[in-house]
């Protein structure tokens, strides 16, 4: 074999589940944020600036879900049981968020029932996903071809803190994204919701990763163990500060694009840091990426597909970006 | 869990999950189409008529698209949370093509949808109308992938075994083009299509009784009565080749449809009527055409055709589900034949748009595609039991290693958030399509189909916008 499919395989879903972190983020943000905005005109124009774009974001979970399920089916079958419950809710929160887009829109009298929906359904499908990392982190319990662990395995202080991380750094990415979309009162809000919820997500940031290392002693030694990927262990905290002061700094001079960016590098980095952590495992502690991976002609067949259609659907994606692009116009409206 | 097993939770909420996923799309890759079809028309003639009708039922596509998106993603999780044995084992298989579903449909869907929606203005129609093809595309790609992955389990084909017990794929040509696959493709896109045609009918047909007898309501009755004639007998035909390909690769399940508890060595009579005795294996106060199951599926009279006594118990489908759904999905099937006649009649007599028992008949047909759907699927999902994979992998030994009180937990979450919010969509649905068609002005504060860089204060009526896009 000249190329390591199963290898090439977990850098696409890892990809993949990349993209759907930073674009579906700020639109599960938005949710968060939803009850603190004025009801009507302001949550109008918050939702109007992610209306055309959220089904495509979700379209990567799908992915998600769908590629691991092609190519890495055994973890696919140990990972869905094992965190059964955060994963139901999570499909319920984005069952009523997405739907909230389409239904306030039809009905003047329930409005306020689908805003609350909107909410309730980012808030806990955004928790249900951090929860769902941290227990994924934490280690999975595997015998034989199947999960062996228990109904409620995935509950732990560990991961009601990621699920908690999760939901304070969609908010800040929801907040960055209305200072960059918007104008105004909206702007305004977005812009000090910005400030705090950076802070917070700093703290937390800095608090799961002290604890990981702990988690499991080869966490510990791939971090601090004296060998080459240690220069990882003192690139992504120096870069991600460096993302953080474009954040402030961003803010403070009202550079309405900065904030959004850095926030998503931040998001990037940390997505990276726990790549780190779990190499060469897909399931840790128990499965690797090539003891889950399909047969190689599973793989090989799956790969010509992404490889054209991946370049494409970035290409088609972009240009939804851009026909949506730049300040939402409050006042331009009616033609 | 009160005696029942997680694995009859577990297919009862596959079940209800899938039957509630499938109405969705069976509607939105026929409106897809519609949708095209009149846009391509507008660019053609420049006729504004063309541009409301698509206007009208493009909101409606919008809300039914939602629905579709957020009950499929619930699908795609549920193999891996009710059937990881089942993912573990096919997913070499199957998954690739999911994969190729997502990669190649659900994002073009996704990606052309915002621009279909909200973008007429800023790209111009031209444009637009690439993305509407774009978006019905999308629908018909994703019908291909899903109905490979449903004909595979059906009747699998191209595969091997590996030492652990997975499918590994040995031929894709073959996986994907697996015998009842193109007959389940074809029979699946009409029924869409006849789906669609109904609804539209029947909303046609409400204005036209309403006295809302405008131009926009003639030109959808119109177009959905010929989409009727022609998608109905085709349908017929379609569905005749699909049952020859079942009975030769799955005889149990026509066996089960059929009621055939016993062999008839001299041709089989077609049970039109009666009630299925699984006990007593025989069909009760049967009404029968002597020898006609015979000519309908051997196109001979005489031909031999063997019953349920010829297969072990345990391999049995349930008849009395599959016996019913069958000919709810044929009786409708032939009243679509029936109707679209009628309104060809009609039209030949000049009087489509004047016969009042033709559109009452339409409005009662509105949403019998629907059922014809859920029924022709309850046909062939529950036929195919005892198999996930039909002959290979038992369902009971796809399932979960899961408590049943988790399963009956999610379950039941399921079924209240199915019922609250889908009952919801179908009540907007409703009202969106009791709105008249050519002026709906002033009748229901509409929601923009907001664009970004249109916001609509709160509360504006926001009729413009339909007026105007």
């Amino acid at each position: 074999m000249p190329f390591d499919l199963a290898f090439i395989w977990a850098g696409l879903i890892a990809f993949a589940v990349l993209a759907y972190v930073v674009l579906d983020g700020f639109d599960l943000g938005i949710g968060i944020l939803f009850p603190f905005l004025r009801r009507g005109d302001q949550r109008d124009l918050a939702m109007n600036t992610v209306a055309p774009v959220w089904d495509g974001n979700e379209t990567w979970l799908i992915l998600g879900g769908g590629g691991l399920f092609a190519v890495f089916p055994l973890a696919y079958a140990v990972v869905m049981p094992a965190l059964y419950a955060p994963i139901i809710a999570m499909l319920a929160g984005l069952i009523f968020r997405g739907v909230a887009f389409e239904y306030r829109w039809r009905t003047t009298r329930w409005k306020p029932v689908w805003d609350w929906a909107f909410f309730a359904g980012s808030v806990g499908a955004a928790f249900a996903q951090g929860i769902a990392l941290g227990a994924l982190v934490q280690g999975i319990d595997v015998a034989g071809r199947a999960y062996a662990g228990g109904r409620l395995d995935w509950l732990t202080p560990f991961s009601l803190l990621t699920g908690a991380a999760l939901v304070v750094g969609y908010a800040l990415l929801g907040a960055t994204w209305l200072v960059m979309k918007t104008e105004g009162p909206v702007r305004d809000f977005a812009h000090r919701v910005a400030w705090f919820t950076a802070v917070a997500m700093l703290a937390l940031i800095g608090v799961v990763s002290l604890i990981t290392p702990f988690l499991d002693p080869v966490y510990l030694s791939r971090w601090f163990a004296w060998r080459p990927t240690l220069a990882f262990t003192l690139i992504v905290p120096a870069l991600l500060a460096v993302a953080a002061w474009a954040l402030f700094t961003g803010l403070a001079r009202d550079r309405d694009r900065w904030p959004f960016l850095a926030a998503q590098s931040m998001f990037v980095l940390c997505y990276i840091g726990v790549g780190i952590s779990f190499y060469p495992h897909i399931v840790p502690p128990s499965l690797t990426i090539w003891d889950a991976a399909a047969p190689d002609s599973s793989l090989a067949f799956t790969l010509v597909g992404a490889a054209i259609l991946i370049p494409l659907i970035l290409g088609y994606t972009a240009y939804a970006y851009w026909v949506f692009r730049g300040k939402i116009d409050a006042e331009a409206g009616y033609h | 869990m009160f005696g029942i097993e997680a694995i009859d939770l577990a297919r009862f909420q596959f079940a209800f999950t899938v039957a509630f996923h499938i109405i969705f799309p069976a509607f939105s890759i026929g409106l897809a189409s519609y949708l095209a079809v009149l846009n391509g028309m507008h660019l053609i003639t420049k006729d504004d008529l063309y541009l409301r009708v698509f206007n009208y039922w493009k909101k409606i596509f919008a809300v039914a698209f939602g629905m579709g998106v957020v009950s499929g993603i619930v699908m795609s999780y549920q193999f891996g949370t009710n059937w990881s044995v089942f993912s573990d084992k096919t997913g070499p298989v199957l998954g690739p093509l999911m994969a190729y579903e997502v990669l190649s449909a659900f994002f073009l869907e996704a990606g052309f949808l915002g621009v279909m929606l909200f973008g007429r203005d800023k790209v111009g129609p031209g444009l637009h109308f690439f993305a509407t093809v774009m978006v019905a595309l999308g629908t018909l790609m994703s019908a291909t992938w899903i109905l490979s992955v449903n004909s595979w389990m059906q009747t699998p084909a191209g595969y091997g075994m590996n030492d652990v017990g997975q499918f590994v794929p040995e031929d894709w040509w073959q996986i994907v083009f697996n015998p009842s696959f193109p007959y389940r493709l074809i029979h699946m896109v009409l029924a869409a299509y006849l789906t669609t045609a109904l609804v539209v009918a029947g909303t046609g047909g409400w204005h036209l009784l309403r006295g809302h007898d405008d131009a926009a309501a003639r030109l959808m009755f119109s177009m959905a009565m010929w989409m009727l004639l022609v998608t109905a007998p085709l349908q017929i035909l379609a569905g005749d080749e699909h049952g020859l390909n079942t009975l030769e690769y799955q005889p149990q399940k026509i066996m089960a449809l059929e009621g055939h508890y016993e062999s008839h060595p001299d041709g089989a009579p077609l049970i039109l009527f009666g009630i299925p005795n699984p006990d007593e294996k025989r069909i009760d106060y049967a009404i029968e055409i002597p020898k006609l199951s015979s000519l309908i599926l051997k196109r001979d009279l005489n031909a031999p055709l063997a019953g349920l006594d010829t297969i072990p118990d345990d391999e049995e489908p349930p008849v009395e589900i599959v016996f019913w759904s069958f000919r709810v999905m044929v009786g409708l099937g032939f009243a679509m034949l029936g109707l679209g006649l009628w309104g060809a009649v009609q039209r030949w007599r000049g009087r489509l748009y004047a016969s009042r028992w033709l559109h009452r008949t339409s409005l009662v047909m509105g949403p019998m595609g629907f059922v014809a759907v859920v029924a022709g699927w309850v046909t062939t999902e529950v036929g195919r039991q005892p198999y996930t994979v039909y002959g290979l992998l038992r369902t009971t030994q796809s399932v979960s290693p899961i408590e049943a009180s988790a399963v009956g937990a999610s379950l039941l979450a399921f079924i209240v958030i199915y019922f609250a919010v889908f009952g919801a969509g179908t009540f907007y649905i409703l009202r969106l399509m009791k709105r008249r068609p050519e002026t709906a002005k002033g009748q229901i504060k509409e929601g923009p189909i907001r664009s970004a860089g249109i916001t609509p204060a709160a509360g504006i009526d926001h009729t413009s916008s339909v007026s105007g896009e």
